[in-house]
């Protein structure tokens, strides 16, 4: 298997390794939402997925239009 | 009581009051002059010039709006004494945490960019070059938070803030008739019918008085200056006068680019400025100033939203009480923004007017999510306790909010597709 140092050398390769156990370290911190999924705040979150998703759809046709 | 003591006892409170309010002020303050950067004196002064006083009402309408969105970033500071980037990661999960403080480092640098755009063609118009003026400004914002303290950070950034007034002697240099101002301004209507491009100036507006920097700066700052839930009702009344003051401001640069340039092309404060320093050169100059001085107090506030947010997600050391040495990678996020982004405006055919108009489109990713999370929060009772938004507050909050949604998209998607509203 290709390490990461393999890949990138010692130095650059301990600084990314570092770098994921920071991530990695900060997403297990925060795994668990503190707030209480109650219907408002599953509905407003949903709300937000879906605006997001169009933003990102109306950016991707622009991009195209523009490359026409 | 004779009247000497009644005098003398109500004076005492009002200087006591004072000087509590002096002590507690800034964050509110500072940003909501802030708010009127590089980019909103552009939009007021191109609103000036299209419209004259046609507009001044909906400005003053934006008072409220500015109030009750930044209002509640004092509360949820306080409460919980962390920055909205780490409290969305702490109440939301990884997932919208990763989104919000990504989107906002975007975000924030594209805008910073552009407020080096406006201080570098503001001070163009005294033959600076660009390079002087980038130079220049890096040390002196480098200098301010060198100082290893809020407070004095915090009252530098007020006497910068302070110069954003210079649009009030500017609006009475060019004598306009006040009758018209509040016959023409005050009364709500729509200047030349409502159309698409009226339409679209109203969504400018809106879309330059809330932006998602805002929300992460104050609460940030509020966090910073050891605010606590006794302080709040200092912290809103600092956000009021600040929210009055950026309104103030506004509606004077608009008497003045409305009486002196109305019905002329104007694209830019810039070229606003370039126009009235042939005909008026105190008046041109006045308009240059308090551009460059936009764009400075922006790119202060804005470099600093971008660090706070760093070290909260990070859990790196993040105070301006503390030492170069005690916070190394805080203060390398700040110069990093601020050098990447001065750097930018001095690379010869970069694409700037991109650059302006992709800020508008990136910062509608991040608003609504940063709004909605914003009211989430102030409705949990978990975290806020007895300082959860009311029925009132929440009623006002959702039908601004919403409002800014509605508007700042249509604004980001206006941008990306000029003729929709043609």
């Amino acid at each position: 298997m290709v390490s990461i140092e393999g890949v990138f050398g010692e130095r650059i390769g301990s600084v990314i390794r570092g770098w994921t156990a920071t991530i990695n370290g900060i997403n297990r911190k925060y795994a668990v939402p503190r707030i209480q999924m109650s219907p408002a705040v599953k509905i407003a979150l949903m709300f937000l997925r879906i605006y997001l998703i169009l933003l990102v759809v109306l950016l991707g046709y622009k991009f195209w239009t523009l490359l026409q | 009581m004779d009247f000497g003591s009644t005098f003398f006892y109500k004076y005492r409170r009002f200087v006591k009051t004072l000087k509590i309010y002096l002590l507690l002020s800034g964050p509110g303050l500072i940003v909501m002059l802030a708010d009127n950067d590089a980019g909103g004196i552009t939009t007021y002064t191109v609103t000036g010039a299209k419209f004259g006083y046609g507009l001044i009402w909906f400005l003053v309408l934006l008072l409220p709006v500015a109030y009750i969105v930044q209002e509640m970033t004092v509360r949820l500071g306080a409460v919980t004494k962390r920055g909205h980037a780490e409290a969305i990661f702490d109440a939301f999960g990884s997932f919208w945490g990763w989104f919000s403080f990504l989107d906002l480092a975007v975000v924030n640098w594209l805008t910073l960019v552009t407020e080096f755009i406006g201080m570098t063609a503001a001070l163009m118009i005294f033959h600076i070059p660009p390079l002087l003026t980038v130079a220049i400004v890096s040390v002196i914002m480098m200098l301010m938070v060198l100082q290893g303290r809020y407070w004095t950070w915090e009252k530098i950034a007020i006497v910068f803030a302070a110069l954003n007034l210079i649009y009030i002697p500017a609006a009475f240099m060019v004598h306009p008739s006040v009758g018209e101002v509040l016959s023409v301004g005050l009364i709500p209507h729509f200047p030349g019918g409502f159309n698409g491009t009226l339409f679209f100036f109203l969504m400018a507006n809106i879309g330059t008085t809330i932006a998602p920097w805002m929300i992460f700066f104050q609460q940030s700052a509020v966090v910073d200056k050891g605010m606590k839930e006794k302080d709040i009702p200092w912290g809103q009344l600092d956000t009021l006068i600040g929210s009055a003051f950026t309104v103030i401001v506004a509606i004077f640069l608009v008497i003045v680019t409305g009486t002196v340039l109305y019905g002329s092309q104007v694209e830019s404060a810039a070229q606003a400025a370039s126009i009235l320093i042939v005909t008026n050169p105190w008046l041109g100059t006045f308009i240059a100033i308090g551009l460059f001085d936009a764009g400075f107090l922006g790119a202060i506030c804005i470099s600093l939203a971008s660090s706070w947010a760093f070290g909260e997600v990070f859990g790196w050391a993040h105070s301006l009480n503390l030492k170069i040495r005690e916070a190394p990678w805080f203060y390398a996020c700040y110069f990093f923004a601020l050098i990447s982004a001065g750097a930018v405006v001095l690379i010869p055919n970069a694409p700037l007017v991109l650059i302006t108009l992709f800020v508008q489109v990136i910062a509608v990713t991040l608003l609504p999510a940063a709004l909605v999370f914003l009211i989430l929060l102030l409705n949990n009772e978990e975290i806020m306790g007895k300082y959860k938004n009311t029925r009132l507050q929440n009623i006002a909050a959702t039908v601004i909010v919403g409002a800014i949604i509605v508007l700042s998209t249509l604004y980001g998607i206006t941008t990306l597709f000029p003729g929709l509203l043609a």
